[in-house]
Order: structure tokens, then C-alpha cells, then sequence
């Protein structure tokens, strides 16, 4: 069942689920059409579930891959060419979230984890080197080491 | 008739379960060996219940009986039989029916198989199933009946969702549910020594068949899962990281840890402590994972909140079953006292290390779902997490994993030798670095760090087979010496080396197809060509067809390569009737491990069509290294160790007289 919702997701987005970018729509110079491509991976489709504007098959997606074009034409570089679209459409639109205050723990988190776990770890094994290893007999172990002692 | 005698069988699985969450419980704190056996017998029992609840929804599904809420909205007389039996799960309801399934198929099982667990130890694991499976049959009988009735009976179903009308349905989920709830019995497992505040490498040993079963199931599923979306969706992608796919891959990225830590816990009795809260928190993930693709929560905040009573319910399991493990190891880890030391570098630190890295994988996944509703939820901004994030992230936490995995069964327990495995292991980084050269010049180049990559997925192959040449003592001993040592070396030997080459095989095709992949979007007529990579795609005519409840527009083309035919391949439109739902069926041709796949659009003003043609080089290593991991799982399940049943406790107590492997 885990395919059912993207497959469905996808279904909704799109007349015709095949696909996204359409000749029609493709800039003539291989080079721009494929920083066109690679920023589009990077934009989010914003009335899809987790497909970027360059998978989508939607209305806005496509309006947005055209805008893309637009830019790169016009000459804007890459970084441009997201930024103006992230100040008509906002964060939302941003498949891999910048770096800010409010994606902090977003980004901060594997680098945290690791090293509270490098830092547990260390602790960890330094107490053990130093405690003594194995564990004092239960009573009832003393008495069936016993036990087999009289024996 | 018999629709309300399967909903009362329901019910009655429910009291049943209800018995066995609690008398094993009671007969285990009491040492009443009989109260114990209850808990055997009402697993058995509530095995054929459940299970002939379920063949009841079966049997409504096949004869379509439309009187059935459940048939009416998801079937059809037309379907042909195979989907008419895999769309029973192809629903919330019919789902949650085939999870309980295979929930009660595990906790009979191990009432079969754990004759030589300790009495009390089987009565609390059997108790704690009976606790899940009671809030599963609980949350099926409340909110998601399957056995609703309609009053009058319509004539004909709406029919089964199209995409879903295929071969992949039959196998994913039941696969994928194999995996997520064999996780359950880790967890009652888990529980249960909890429970008794007491835990050793015999526990360990227990668990390991269960681990390992449920892992190479999970891992059989997703991957199974990736290729059905793979061709289905018609885009040629084969992973999203979408939040359904990340909840299953989390539980299995979790599952593989422990694995490996419970190897630790087996050999050396180290890592008690971990070994527990991992299978606590593996099973946790299946039961979150459950919970997102369920309650709807990740798909719209808006639409969980405004049905709720599903999605609250499943939460409640949640927080009961995780809040009410993590509480119960709180308040007992002090009892279960620390194991065996060990040098920092050596065959623990080596899977200490990976417990490490796919653990801070599993969170950094975690948090990248959910962290767009919970940010949104306290602050309302709206943020997305996709694709390049976590190809981004989780990309660079694998690399140093996949560097260090060959070193792992080379090191020794206790204190290994990292020089003399490094040694050991430079004939396999130069292999690999000289036979991904080779592909890297054959492919003409691409980016130096493709090469890299296609070099760690080759070194991760050699690594596997330097692990097995080293056993087997080649090069040190007379070869066919060597050749019996290898043959006598226990199945786990082969299951790990299996596993970790076959790691090494999906890598290699990671890599290697999103290099070197191509795609031609372009419009075509009949006559016309197309180029894909060494093949000419030459459109030859688009032609009408009908299927059983269907109809569809199948594009056919031949292949060519320099001129000579090599084959047809056909991708067609399709409107399913009664849906009027349109979908694509990809055309796909396979030319040993790479493929030819073409996609048909829409058709265009000027009377062409448009047409997607892409040429995926190494695309099938991603699911034949799976495959291979998969076949590892089998083998070490088979491995004598385990077949013969775990040892007793006695005999456990100096795991130091095993053979070190």
C-alpha cells in the first residue's frame, strides 16, 4: 500500500500522468535547457504532493517550468533564477530548504546526532575501561555454585 | 449471511486476544505453567479466527458481492480474478485486514517455534502480541469495518483504483507488511526481557531468526515497491523520497542496525542495552510509518483535522505501545547490567560504528518528513523537504558507511587489525577503482565523482568476496584445502558476504544509471526515429485496442541497433472505463541489466504524439543487489545455528568457547 498514495498523488496531479516537460516548452540551446532541467529537479510543484516542477504534469508546474526558461534567457544565473521564483511563490517552493533560522534543526540534525553518539560512545566506553568487567554473583548463583561444589 | 459471521469472527479474534494480552502475562508472574499455556493456545486460536475473518473479505472480494461497502468501492465485475484478489488490500480497510493478518501469522509461529524459549520469556512475547494485536483488531472494528453492509445492494462496483491494477499489488504489500510486522515480534521480544529484567546472548540468538526474517521481507518490499513505481508512474524515477516511501525505509534503515547489533549482543554480549531500545524503536517506526500513511496527516494537516478518528486512534497505538516500552526500559535498563569489553577498534567498534551512522541516517530521514508539519504546525510557515535534501544529507552520511563495511567481518572480535585488514582489503579498492575506470571509459567519462562512486559500489562486491577468500584461507593454505574451508564455513559466512556484495551491486546501479542515463523528449509521428543511447527508436504505428475494462492507444516501435532489429517495444495510453481514469503503460525492453524505456504523452495539435524515450544503462543492479541482499537474508535464516534452535541458557552463559567468526 505505500505506492498507493504517491500513485494516486500523481494521478491527481496530472490530466495524463505521463509527463512533465513537453518539447513545445524546451529552449533551442542544449546547455540552458539543462540548467532549466536542474533547477527545475529543485522546485517544488505547489499544488502536487512531493513532485518537483520537472515531474509534474500540472497546470502551475508547467507555468512555472516556462517562467524558468524565462530567466535563464534573460541571462540570470541559476541562483537568480531561484530566488526571483522564491519571492513570487516563497519557501514553500524550495524542494531542498535553505540554511536559516528556521531549518536549523532541519540541517543541524545529522551533524548533532552523530556527535552526541561519537561523544556517548567515547563516555560510554571510558566508564566501562574503568569500572570492573563481569558482575558479582546473585544469591542464588552463590548458592547453586554451591551446590555444585558439594558435589 | 456469511459477511456477518466473518465481522463476528473479527470479534471474537478480538476477545481472544484480549485473553492473550493478558492470562500468559499473569501465568508468567505467577510461574502457572497452565495460565502460561493459555497464552500458546489462544495464539493458535486467534490464528485460525483472524485468518478466516480475513478469508471471509476474500471470498466477498472474489465473488463480488457488491452488498459489501468495502467490494462496491474498490472492485468491479469486470477485474480480471488476480486483481479481484489483490484489491482486497488495495484499501484503508482490507489493509489494516491483511496487517492483522500477518500479525497473528507471526505470534503463531512463534507460539510453533519457540518450544525451546524459556516458559515464562514465550508467555510475556505471546502476552505482548496479544497487547498489539487487541489495539489492532480494536482500531479495525471501530473505525475501519470492512464488513459494512449496503442496504439495497448496488449492482456493479466502482471499481479498483487503475494503477492499482496490476501484478505489484499481488506482491508489494504483503511483502512490505511481512517486513513492518515480523518487526513486532523484536519488539514483544524486546518487551518480554524487559519484563523479566533479564537479557543475554541467548536472547539474542532468539531473536536474530525473527530479525533477519522480517528484514529480508522488508527489504524484498521496497524494493519490489521502488520497481512497481519505477514502471507504473511512467517517468522512469525509481525512489522520490516521498514521505510514504521514507516511512517505510526508515524502519527497515533501523531494522538493519539491528541486525547488525544483535549479532554484537549473540557473540560477545555487548550492546544489551542498545540492542533493546533499537528493537523497540524499529517497531516503533512501523507503527509511525503506519500512522503518516494512514491518518493522511503528511499528505494535508487540513485533511487529518478533518477526519481525525482514524488518524487519532492509530496515535493513540502509537503513544501507548512506544511511550509505554521506552517508560518500561527506563525504569528497568539498570537491571540488565553491561556485557563484554571490547578495543575500540575491532568487529564490535566496526558495527558499533554502523549502528551509528544508520541510526543518525534513520533521524536525519525522520526528521526531513516530518519537520514540514511540525514546523508548520508551531509556526505556520510553510517549508518543503524533497528530493535534494535527502539525496543531499543521506548521500553523505552513506559514504563513510559504505567505505567501512568491508572492513567489518574482516576485523577480529575483541581487538581487530586495522592495518592488516586495510591490507587485506587494497587488492579490493584497486579492483574496484580499475573495473569502475573501465565502465567510467566505456560510458565515455561523466563526472570524476560518478567514478568514485561506481568504484565504492565495485569495492563493496570485492570486499564481500576478500571476506570469503580470506576464510577459506586462499593463498595461505593448499587450494583445495581452501575450497573445503570455504564450503564448511557456516551459512551466515555466505549470507553476510551475500547481503553486503549485493549492497554493492545497487550502489553500482545507483550511480551508474543517474550518470549515465539519457532522455529524448520529442515529438513523433508514425516513420518517425529517435535516438537512445546505442539504439535508434523507430515509431511504427499507433493502433486501438480493448482490454477487459479498458480501452488504450498502444504506440509501437522497433529498436534498432546500427541498423539491425533487435525488437519491438510498446507504451500505451489507457482510459480505464469505468473511472474514466486515464494511465500510462511504459514501454519497457531489457538488455541485461540496462533498459530501454519509452512513454507516451499526449497527443499534439499537428496530429504527432508526444513521446518520452529513455535509455537506463545498470537501472536493473538497483533491484537485482536488493535481490542478491534478500537471497543473503535466506541463506544466514538457513544457517544450522538457528535452524537447530537457540541454545539454552546454560550452555550460552560463555558465548568466549564459540568459534569467533
Amino acid at each position: 500500500m505505500i505506492k498507493r498514495l504517491i500513485l494516486i498523488v500523481a494521478l491527481l496531479c496530472s490530466a495524463f500522468p505521463a509527463f512533465a516537460v513537453n518539447p513545445d516548452e524546451m529552449l533551442a540551446d542544449p546547455a540552458l535547457e539543462a540548467r532549466a532541467r536542474e533547477i527545475s529537479t529543485h522546485l517544488r510543484c505547489l499544488v502536487c504532493q512531493n513532485q518537483s516542477i520537472d515531474d509534474s504534469n500540472a497546470e502551475l508546474a508547467k507555468d512555472l517550468r516556462v517562467l524558468v526558461r524565462d530567466r535563464i534567457e534573460k541571462g540570470e544565473t541559476n541562483e537568480q533564477v531561484i530566488d526571483y521564483i522564491v519571492s513570487r511563490y516563497g519557501e514553500f517552493v524550495l524542494l531542498k530548504p535553505r540554511f536559516e533560522m528556521q531549518t536549523l534543526l532541519l540541517w543541524g540534525m545529522p551533524a548533532f546526532l552523530a556527535l552526541v553518539g561519537l561523544v556517548g560512545i567515547v563516555v560510554f566506553s571510558i566508564k566501562r575501561r574503568k569500572s570492573p568487567s563481569g558482575k558479582p554473583l546473585s544469591e542464588a548463583e552463590k548458592a547453586a555454585l554451591e551446590q555444585i561444589l558439594k558435589n | 449471511m456469511i459477511i456477518e459471521f466473518g465481522h463476528y469472527l473479527l470479534i471474537l479474534s478480538l476477545a481472544v486476544s484480549l485473553v492473550m494480552a493478558i492470562v500468559p502475562m499473569i501465568g508468567a508472574w505467577r510461574r502457572d505453567a497452565s495460565l502460561m499455556l493459555v497464552g500458546h493456545n489462544s495464539a493458535l486460536l486467534l490464528f485460525v479466527l483472524a485468518t478466516c475473518s480475513f478469508a471471509v473479505l476474500v471470498q466477498a472480494h472474489m465473488a463480488s458481492d457488491f452488498s459489501v461497502k468495502n467490494v462496491w468501492e474498490n472492485s468491479h465485475s469486470l477485474v480480471p480474478t488476480l486483481f479481484k484478489f489483490s484489491g482486497v488490500w488495495g484499501n484503508h480497510e482490507g489493509s489494516m485486514m491483511l496487517w492483522l493478518f500477518i500479525l497473528v501469522l507471526f505470534t503463531a509461529l512463534v507460539a510453533i517455534f519457540g518450544g525451546n524459549l524459556p516458559e515464562t520469556l514465550k508467555a510475556n512475547v505471546i502476552g505482548v502480541q496479544g497487547w498489539i494485536s487487541s489495539a489492532f483488531i480494536l482500531f479495525i472494528v471501530l473505525t475501519s469495518n470492512p464488513f459494512t453492509r449496503l442496504d439495497p445492494a448496488p449492482v456493479e462496483g466502482r471499481d479498483l483504483n487503475p494503477v492499482l491494477q496490476d501484478i505489484g499489488l499481488a506482491i508489494h504489500p504483503p511483502l512490505l507488511y511481512l517486513g513492518y510486522v515480523g518487526f513486532s515480534v523484536c519488539f514483544s521480544f524486546a518487551v518480554a526481557a524487559l519484563l523479566e529484567g533479564r537479557i543475554d546472548a541467548a536472547w539474542a540468538r532468539w531473536v536474530r531468526p525473527w530479525t533477519l526474517a522480517a528484514w529480508t521481507f522488508l527489504t524484498a518490499g521496497i524494493a519490489m515497491g521502488s520497481y512497481w513505481a519505477y514502471y507504473e508512474l511512467g517517468w522512469g524515477g525509481w525512489w522520490f523520497w516521498d514521505p510514504v516511501e521514507n516511512a517505510s525505509f526508515m524502519p527497515w534503515l533501523a531494522g538493519t542496525a539491528l541486525l547488525h547489533s544483535a549479532l554484537v549482543m549473540e557473540k560477545r554480549e555487548a550492546l544489551k542495552i542498545w540492542t533493546i531500545l533499537l528493537a523497540i524503536l524499529t517497531f516503533s517506526l512501523s507503527l509511525l510509518g503506519t500512522f503518516l500513511v494512514r491518518s493522511g496527516v503528511l499528505t494535508s494537516v487540513h485533511a487529518f483535522a478533518s477526519d481525525p478518528t482514524r488518524g487519532v486512534f492509530i496515535l493513540a497505538i502509537l503513544v501507548l505501545f512506544v511511550g509505554g516500552a521506552l517508560t518500561l526500559f527506563g525504569l528497568r535498563v539498570q537491571r540488565l547490567g553491561a556485557g563484554g569489553i571490547f578495543a575500540p577498534i575491532s568487529r564490535e567498534g566496526a558495527l558499533v560504528l554502523n549502528n551509528l551512522i544508520l541510526t543518525v541516517s534513520t533521524a536525519t530521514v525522520l526528521t526531513g518528513t516530518l519537520y514540514p508539519t511540525v514546523l508548520e504546525a508551531l509556526t505556520g510557515s510553510k517549508i518543503s523537504v524533497g528530493a535534494p535534501f535527502f539525496n543531499l544529507t543521506f548521500g553523505l552520511l552513506m559514504v563513510p558507511l559504505l567505505l567501512a563495511v568491508p572492513f567489518g567481518p574482516l576485523l577480529a572480535w575483541k581487538r581487530g587489525d586495522l592495518l592488516g585488514a586495510a591490507q587485506r582489503l587494497m587488492a579490493a579498492a584497486a579492483g574496484g577503482l580499475v573495473v569502475a575506470a573501465i565502465v567510467y571509459y566505456a560510458n565515455n567519462g561523466g563526472p570524476i565523482l560518478s567514478l568514485l562512486g561506481m568504484a565504492i559500489g565495485f569495492y563493496l562486491m570485492l570486499g564481500a568476496l576478500t571476506d570469503l577468500w580470506m576464510r577459506g584461507g586462499f593463498g595461505r593454505v593448499k587450494t583445495n584445502i581452501a575450497f573445503r574451508r570455504l564450503i564448511g564455513l557456516p551459512r551466515s559466512a555466505f549470507g553476510t558476504a551475500l547481503a553486503h556484495f549485493g549492497l554493492g551491486v545497487t550502489v553500482l546501479g545507483i550511480v551508474a544509471v543517474s550518470v549515465y542515463a539519457t532522455e529524448t523528449v520529442l515529438e513523433m509521428k508514425p516513420g518517425d526515429t529517435a535516438d537512445a543511447g546505442p539504439f535508434t527508436v523507430h515509431f511504427d504505428k499507433i493502433e486501438e485496442r480493448r482490454g477487459p475494462n479498458f480501452t488504450e492507444e498502444n504506440g509501437v516501435f522497433s529498436v534498432k541497433r546500427a541498423g539491425a532489429d533487435v525488437g519491438q517495444v510498446a507504451s500505451a495510453k489507457r482510459i480505464y472505463t469505468v473511472r474514466k481514469m486515464p494511465t500510462t503503460e511504459a514501454g519497457i525492453r531489457t538488455f541485461g541489466v540496462h533498459q530501454l524505456y519509452v512513454s507516451l504523452g499526449d497527443l499534439t495539435d499537428a496530429g504527432g504524439v508526444v513521446v518520452r524515450v529513455w535509455w537506463k544503462p545498470y537501472i536493473l543492479c538497483i533491484w537485482l543487489g536488493a535481490l542478491i541482499m534478500m537471497v543473503g537474508g535466506f541463506v544466514s535464516l538457513s544457517d544450522r545455528r538457528l535452524r537447530i534452535g537457540a541454545p539454552s541458557r546454560r550452555s550460552s552463559a560463555k558465548p568466549a568457547l564459540e568459534a569467533a567468526e
